[in-house]
């Protein structure tokens, strides 16, 4: 590979990582979350405690794909880093304060007696609003954001509108969804007849925002409009829309045939899908509508610079991932709480 | 009514979280280190009480551990929230460096903490002790980053400046190991294992005055204090050699850490003063002749250059410099005195009987963390007006955010981190009380937790 190619090849490759590592957190992340926003539904004290442990050994490292995502667009895309940021601060900022309290929830709540409740309050209140704040960024992202002259020119509420109200209620009954597929593996009986129930719902609602996502977004910026609806595009792209009806059907079924490990699976095909679509719909811009990846580009020596360390590392954390989740599989925690 | 400034609001908030996160790893970083060796003792002489006490600080490493990541998570997106322009700017240089200590830290997370906190009765002895080696070796391996990233913003070196200003990376060994880093990197280690001595020692103390965990005590008071009588005054000479090296690379910051207005030769050592950034000049100096040449230079007559020698514009208000510097060549002091003093007394055969020594042990020794802040803010409001030093001003570095968006913020930050806070050091002194004599042995208890994450494995009080 000659060196003039590095510029070209070196940004997609770490678009291709970042968008691995953020895919991963709202996966892990989102059924992690999910949990903490039906924690205040669920029908018992110990339905409580078996939600949460069934988390706790993962929590902390499906949010280290939070840290990764946040130093990896700093040192890949410092342009992109240094929009978003101040111009979607006080999300940013609530989603943080809200991961630090139902973090921490996770260390102090079986340890505080008398006081649980406290910590009960802290992790759902704080999955809430970081669920809440994350699917704002998200609707904000899409959105859009004022740049000028490489900075972000808009105001302190531009992220607050109508559609990213709506994506961040899209985001929350995802992580519900998700959330639900979790406890119908992990569960005991009752509580998995509960969460088949949940998850009901939870699909009629993504089902809905799916749709009202999908009609509203090429009407944001006609680029997108003209990439989904263009007669020779239409034909290409058909298969992400209708694999995503397939897979929100299927999910249905496994639901009535009371499934075990389809439902999780497949709400996760459901999220990998709109993942597509959305990168379809942005590719090739970090910052819709004005900033492409190339031109967010941290320069080529320090991308070349860090691939060196992410090439052998990576591969191993996602080893010790995939490792982890088979040796905490069982640990539901059921013998601590009798 | 008062305009809220987002660049002065931006740099209260960013004091005050990164000084909430730094308590964390310099305790770490030394505790890593301790129970590295403890277990080492642990493995040669098959004494149980190397375990029992490892155990327990095993525990109070993991809370403190499962705080310094919490905090820090804050910190990887405050560049950006806060510092958006210092990041767009200087992103080349300082965003793989912050990348490569977030790497280390997955790699950590991933490999051998699980093993050092869960794996006592899972693995063999051998493998956790590798494990522990691996973890220390790690917080160090941390430490290099963070400090190489803080250190190129004090003495850059490596870079170009690209003609849209922003800054490039033309040679990374020297962006790295650039001129101020092997200082500032070996006075920061020394600094978190001398904290985390001194409050071992402190504690050990505590254990002998109240005649529970005895022998325990001993054995934390003697590895303190063994520590603390050599490596208290090394961090004295360290410290001087990193003096210098300020002095060639940042004269002003010495000016303000000294207060000294005007350039002199033979100038004089004040050891009090009330600088005057206004009038220019200090009141109710106090001041030792020629003894500041001495120190900065080691030449009766060498010169230090005054404040007044650079425009006004570039220099940094001299007064927390001065006051913060003082603080911790205090304690500095207070630790190597305490060191030499404890170590005669144990010689003498007098260590373990002299309360009064043992009392006032207890009391100084959480003074490491005051010192670390104390170092800390010398070096960073020296710096001013500065983010990266003589390339990028504090002012152009600040996001394009409303001060009223970074008030909400500092206030929510600040609720947060007090009860966050509060519960941990709540959760810390209770694993204290309990001493390492005491702990029942009730391995079911660990087992039965099913959150096997670092503060999970501090067990249930």
């Amino acid at each position: 590979m000659t060196p003039d190619v590095l510029p070209i090849i070196l940004p997609l490759v770490w678009g291709a990582i970042l968008a691995l590592a953020v895919f991963l957190y709202v996966l892990l992340g989102g059924y992690d979350l999910g949990l903490g926003v039906l924690f205040p539904l669920a029908p018992t004290h110990q339905d409580r405690d078996t939600m949460m442990a069934s988390v706790s050994p993962f929590w902390d490292g499906n949010e280290t794909w939070l840290v990764m995502g946040g130093g990896g667009l700093l040192a890949a895309f410092p342009l992109a880093y240094s929009v978003m940021l101040p111009a979607l601060y006080l999300p940013i900022i609530l989603m943080l304060i809200g991961l630090i309290l139902r973090g921490v929830a996770f260390e102090f709540r079986f340890k505080s007696g008398p006081y649980r409740w406290t910590w009960d309050l802290a992790f759902a209140g704080g999955s809430i609003v970081a669920a809440l704040m994350q699917g704002l960024i998200i609707g904000a992202f899409v959105q859009g954001f004022n740049v000028v002259d490489g900075k972000y020119a808009g105001g302190a509420f531009d992220w607050l509108t109508p559609f990213s109200a709506v994506t961040a209620l899209a985001v929350v009954s995802g992580y519900v969804l998700l959330s639900a597929g979790w406890l119908i593996m992990k569960g005991d009986k009752a509580l998995r007849d509960w969460a088949y129930g949940i998850s009901r719902y939870a699909l009629i609602a993504v089902a809905t925002f799916i749709l009202i996502f999908s009609l509203w977004t090429p009407w944001l910026h006609p680029e997108i409009a003209k990439r989904w609806f263009t007669p020779a595009n239409m034909v290409m792209l058909s298969p992400v829309p209708l694999a995503t009806a397939a897979t929100i059907a299927a999910l249905w079924l496994s639901l009535k045939r009371r499934m075990r490990y389809a439902p999780f699976l497949l709400a996760a095909v459901i999220f990998l899908l709109c993942y597509t679509g959305l990168a379809v719909s942005l590719f090739p811009y970090i910052i819709p509508p004005s900033i492409t990846l190339w031109q967010a580009a941290a320069a080529t020596e320090s991308q070349l610079f860090m691939l060196y360390g992410a090439i052998p590392i990576l591969p191993i954390i996602l080893g010790y991932t995939a490792y982890s989740y088979y040796v905490f599989w069982d640990a539901t925690g059921h013998e601590g709480y009798h | 009514m008062l305009e809220l400034d987002p660049l002065l609001l931006s740099r209260i908030q960013f004091a005050f979280t990164i000084s909430f996160h730094i308590l964390f790893p310099s305790f770490t970083i030394g505790l890593a280190a301790w129970l590295f060796v403890l277990e080492i003792l642990w493995l040669k002489t098959g004494k149980p009480i190397y375990e029992d006490i490892a155990r327990q600080w095993t525990k109070i490493f993991a809370v403190s551990f499962g705080m310094g990541v919490v905090s820090g998570l804050v910190l990887s997106y405050q560049f950006g929230t806060n510092w958006s322009e210092f990041s767009r700017l200087g992103g080349n240089v300082i965003g793989p460096l912050m990348s490569y200590e977030v790497l280390t830290a997955f790699f950590l997370e991933a490999g051998f903490l699980g093993i050092m906190l869960f794996g006592h009765e899972r693995v063999p002895k051998a493998v956790h002790l590798f494990a522990t080696a691996m973890v220390a070796l790690g917080t160090l391996i941390s430490a290099f980053w963070i400090l190489s990233a803080n250190s190129w913003m004090q003495t850059p070196a490596g870079y170009t400046v690209g003609p849209d200003n922003v800054l490039h990376v033309a040679d990374w060994w020297q962006v790295i190991f650039n001129p101020s880093f092997p200082y500032r990197f070996a006075h920061m280690v020394a600094a978190a294992y001398l904290t985390t001595a001194f409050i071992v020692a402190g504690i050990g103390a505590w254990y002998i005055l109240r005649g529970r965990s005895v022998a325990h005590g001993r054995i934390m008071l003697g590895m303190g204090l063994s520590l603390l009588v050599w490596l208290a005054p090394l961090q004295l000479i360290i410290g001087d050699l990193h003096g210098l090296n300020t002095r060639e690379h940042q004269p002003v910051k010495i000016a303000a850490v000294e207060a000294h207005w005007e350039t002199q030769k033979g100038a004089p050592l004040i050891l009090f003063a009330v600088p005057d950034p206004k009038a220019e000049t200090n009141h109710f100096e106090l001041s030792v002749p020629r003894l500041g040449s001495l120190i900065l230079t080691h030449e009766w007559d060498g010169e230090i250059m005054g404040l007044k020698s650079f425009p006004p514009e570039n220099r940094p208000n001299p007064i927390i410099p001065f006051f913060s510097f003082r603080i911790m060549v205090a304690i500095g002091m207070i630790m190597i005195a305490v060191g030499i003093v404890g170590s005669v007394l144990w010689l003498t055969g007098r260590l373990y009987t002299s309360r009064w020594f043992l009392r006032l042990l207890t009391w100084v020794s959480p003074l490491g963390f005051l010192a670390v802040l104390a170092g800390w803010f010398t070096a960073e409001v020296g710096r001013q007006p500065w983010t990266v030093y003589g390339v990028l001003r504090t002012a152009d570095s600040v996001s394009p955010v409303p001060g009223g968006s970074v008030l909400v913020s500092i206030l929510l930050f600040v609720l947060v981190y007090g009860i966050v806070f509060g519960a941990g050091v709540y959760y810390i002194a209770m694993l204290v009380r309990r001493g390492p004599g005491e702990t029942p042995p009730v391995p079911e208890e660990e087992e039965a937790d099913p959150s096997r994450r670092p503060m999970a494995a501090a067990g249930a009080p």
